[in-house]
């Protein structure tokens, strides 16, 4: 490789991303020195990437239809959250019940998206913040609806009154590691989720195969510039609401692949923090408010996930404290931080 | 002392320039007490420039000044703001109205020089607490209105205002300042009905007789042979004419103004008639509501196979008749080609029945100024026609054919001659005349039946300019496309098309050979402009 090619390489990866890069690899030098184990550490970032990545790959259509972050990922989390506790209610168990909650999730994404999609093409220009407030107002629409709604699985009420569902439900029995466990490799004290890393893959092709396709084109050029998108014949509203739809819908499923790794379904307010994680990752994975690529899904959310389970756990280690949740927050909020400024960096 | 009295107003050698490009040359004026000066040229021929100059705008004094020098009385002057102009009794109407629309006339004429009362507050805490003096001010106001000889409520709200008074009300705060000696009055009758604008051509000469020096700018020529006992006539920058206004006539004007080197026709036109050939695209009725290029009542037939020019001033709705047709406008009317009718408001119908449009906005609507050449010359085609994909899974999958995108880019970056580093070069980072390229590739890869192209050559340097007209040319030669060219310079259509219609006042009011004479053609540019 010649010295102007490392160059543009170099360039092409972006100096905040080299930063945090090195950040990274200094925090996993550390870590066998202050006492942390290393080995459950890189099998840590492995795992959570596989929990995230596809909550992250769910930003790509509305970055490139030019709706803009996905602040309203909540939206999608809520109709992943239908399809988990439905297929519990109606007694589905074991890896099945994945298979069942992806199926039930599907239909509540695409009406949902459709609505959302809709919302959008009325406040063209304001996405992001009308997305934002979407997300908030669905979260609590949804905390009085987990109440209401009659669910009967004991597995998942509130055990005293019998009705109404628990915060945190646990997976056990039902699709705990549903993909993760497929073909697990374990060497030593690192265990490698083949299974979810597999399925993340599959997505992730799926929709760089879509942006290569005439729709996919379309989509891009709506980003891009949507005056030359709708002299060229485009309906942008239409491509603008299939975007919606694609990032919603796989939102949905990125929240069942996030719970089989974590191995709890969490409700009420959770679907609310998810949010901010996933805009962050596809920033600091060099994506802008109008481009992204798979590559910055994947570089992000390697980062993203590395810097906030591998500062706790030096810190902690260093000052011989429990602060771990304490410094995984300010860690985490530091990166959002710090991802949200970037954002006005890579917008034209 | 001279035995002959200074001139009122005298303008040396003014030269002005805007970063290097030179907009005002030599510019050489006098002026005397109650001359009043009509001053005319096409758009962008340096009028404003020149007024602002002597007005004292900040957008001169901010891009480095101007050359030469203004003399009032005699004595040199420069004014480095508006307030130093009006100081030394100058006074302008602007194009744009600058009143307060919640202020009534009598406010708006007197704004800032109310006549004032002192109050037991104002001995106190100074003069800036005076209490407006109401029935002087009305008088006053009543006294500026008189001197233009028309009636204006002096009580009305702006807002509620017909635009005619408006513009009286802004003459009006003008005339009300006593030091007023040189009035610019820049364009206004255009948003005058006729009555209205006799009336203020009525007021122009009573100004006259007191002694006003008024500079007169209009495109309605008529009124400056009514009015005005100088003419002037700028093009390109530079003073063409300057003539007692009995010696003249609107024709000569005319001629002055758009006759660039005029030397017997010096198009080399290769004129040919399409008279035997079919009619191929038929407009009636069009009204396109496109803001800036309103077009009212448009009737036009294209025939098969020639490249017809669209010509007009800046506003007269030339630009709005392909944006119209091509849906990007809120446009009614009826569209016929080749025998079926196209429906408006809908850019895909356009492009399906081989349309094709390169827009006047290059960078706003003709480009995808983020993504590679080959995305911007293959997209439409491929969205359209489904050019450069291929099929996967029996015609499910529709992938994106990156190798011939890139051979029918490298194709027409070979033949258009567009300067880029490969085809996989951002459109943005090409030029104006290269960008202007890749747009006409755009088009010319869509393979079009017809081809609109709005202002081809805007913004784009001289060289570029006879590039893309050949090109245009040739494509119509070789590959028999119909062309529909709009373009505000008279030259370049005559060197390009076959026939020019000319735009004004939103109609067609005349289609000419392109071998007509540019007397002719801005003849018709004038005749019924609004």
């Amino acid at each position: 490789m010649t010295k102007d090619k490392f160059k543009a390489a170099l360039k092409s990866f972006g100096l905040p991303r080299l930063i945090i890069a090195g950040f990274l690899l200094l925090l996993l030098i550390m870590a066998p020195f202050v006492g942390a184990d290393l080995p459950t550490q890189i099998s840590n970032i492995i795992n959570r990437f596989s929990w995230n990545g596809i909550l992250v790959l769910a930003m790509v259509p509305m970055v490139h239809s030019g709706c803009g972050l996905n602040f309203g990922l909540p939206l999608g989390i809520i109709s992943g959250l239908l399809g988990a506790t439905l297929s519990i209610e109606f007694g589905f168990t074991g890896p099945l019940s994945f298979l069942a909650a992806v199926v039930i999730a599907t239909p509540f994404a695409l009406i949902l998206g459709a609505l959302y999609g809709w919302l959008l093409n009325k406040i063209k220009g304001g996405e992001m913040m009308i997305a934002t407030y979407v997300g908030f107002s669905s979260v609590s629409l949804m905390c009085m609806m987990w109440l209401i709604l009659p669910y009967h699985s004991p597995n998942m009420v509130w055990g005293l009154s019998g009705k109404g569902l628990r915060t945190t439900i646990s997976l056990e029995g039902y699709y705990i590691g549903a993909l993760a466990k497929i073909g697990q490799i374990n060497i030593g004290a690192i265990s490698i989720p083949t299974g979810t890393l597999l399925f993340f893959a599959l997505l992730a092709f799926a929709i760089w195969a879509f942006l290569h396709t005439k729709t996919g084109t379309a989509m891009t050029a709506v980003g891009s510039n949507p005056a030359f998108a709708r002299a060229a014949g485009i309906n942008v509203d239409k491509i603008r609401m299939l975007s919606v739809i694609m990032s919603t819908w796989l939102a949905a499923i990125g929240i069942l692949v996030y719970e089989q790794g974590f191995g709890f379904i969490q409700l009420y307010m959770a679907p609310f923090y998810m949010a901010l994680p996933a805009v962050s990752a596809i920033l600091i994975g060099g994506a802008s408010v109008n481009k992204a690529t798979i590559m910055n899904v994947i570089v992000g959310t390697i980062l993203f996930q590395g810097i906030v389970t591998m500062t706790p756990t030096v810190m902690n280690n260093m000052i011989h404290m429990d602060m771990s949740e304490v410094i995984r927050i300010i860690a985490s909020m530091g990166m959002i931080l710090f991802a949200l400024t970037r954002k006005t960096e890579a917008a034209k | 002392m001279n035995n002959e009295k200074a001139p009122l107003l005298e303008m040396r050698n003014i030269k002005k320039d805007f970063f290097g490009n030179q907009v005002l040359t030599d510019i050489n004026l006098k002026l005397n007490e109650g001359d009043v000066l009509g001053l005319c040229g096409e758009n962008g021929a340096g009028k404003s420039t020149l007024m602002k100059i002597l007005f004292g705008a900040s957008d001169i004094t901010s891009t480095g000044g101007y050359g030469g020098d203004i003399l009032i009385d005699g004595q040199k002057v420069s004014f480095s703001s508006p307030f130093e102009a009006i100081a030394a009794g100058i006074g302008m109407v602007h194009q744009e109205f600058s009143l307060i629309p919640g202020f009534d006339a009598t406010e708006n004429i007197l704004l800032n020089r109310e006549p004032k009362k002192s109050n037991i507050v104002s001995e106190v805490f100074g003069d800036r607490l005076d209490t407006l003096d109401r029935k002087e001010m009305d008088e006053r106001a009543k006294a500026a209105i008189e001197k233009m000889g028309v009636s204006i409520d002096q009580h009305m709200m702006i807002n509620s205002m017909p635009v005619g008074h408006k513009q009286f009300t802004e003459i009006a705060r003008e005339l009300s300042k006593e030091q007023l000696r040189i009035l610019i009055l820049d364009e206004p009758t255009a948003v005058l009905t006729e009555r209205e604008a006799e009336a203020l051509l009525d007021s122009i000469r009573g100004m006259s007789a007191r002694g006003i020096t008024v500079i007169f700018i209009t495109h309605r020529l008529q009124e400056i042979l009514s009015v005005c006992n100088k003419v002037a006539v700028m093009r390109d920058g530079v003073l063409v004419q300057e003539v007692p206004a009995k010696e003249t006539s609107v024709e000569q004007i005319t001629h002055w103004m758009v006759g660039r080197d005029v030397k017997g026709g010096s198009a080399a036109v290769s004129t040919r008639t399409h008279e035997d050939a079919k009619t191929i695209l038929k407009i009636e009725k069009l009204w396109v509501d496109m803001p800036g290029e309103t077009v009212r009542n448009v009737n036009l037939e294209v025939k098969e196979g020639e490249i017809l020019g669209i010509g007009g001033l800046a506003g007269q709705g030339k630009l709005g008749i392909p944006n119209g047709i091509m849906g990007l406008y809120e446009a009614g009317g009826k569209v016929t080609f080749d025998g079926n009718e196209i429906p408006l408001n809908n850019p895909r119908k356009c492009l399906d029945s081989s349309f094709a449009f390169v827009s006047e906005d290059r960078r706003g609507v003709g480009l995808l100024l983020d993504e590679s050449l080959e995305w911007n010359v293959a997209f439409p085609a491929m969205q359209i026609q489904n050019k450069f994909l291929k099929y996967y899974l029996g015609g499910l999958v529709k992938w994106r054919d990156e190798k011939a995108i890139r051979e029918v880019t490298e194709k027409y970056i070979d033949e258009l001659k567009i300067k880029c580093t490969s085809s996989k070069q951002n459109a943005r980072e090409l030029s104006g005349g290269n960008q202007q390229k890749i747009c006409l590739a755009k088009a010319f890869a869509l393979e079009p039946r017809v081809l609109f192209v709005s202002e081809p050559t805007r913004g784009i340097d001289v060289g570029a300019k006879a590039l893309v007209l050949d090109a245009l040319k040739k494509f119509n030669r070789e590959n028999g496309v119909t062309v529909v060219m709009i373009s505000s310079e008279l030259e370049e259509l005559r060197q390009t098309c076959d026939r020019i219609a000319i735009v004004s006042g939103g109609k067609i009011s005349g289609i000419l050979p392109a071998s007509s004479s540019v007397e002719e053609l801005g003849t018709l540019m004038l005749s019924n402009v609004i």
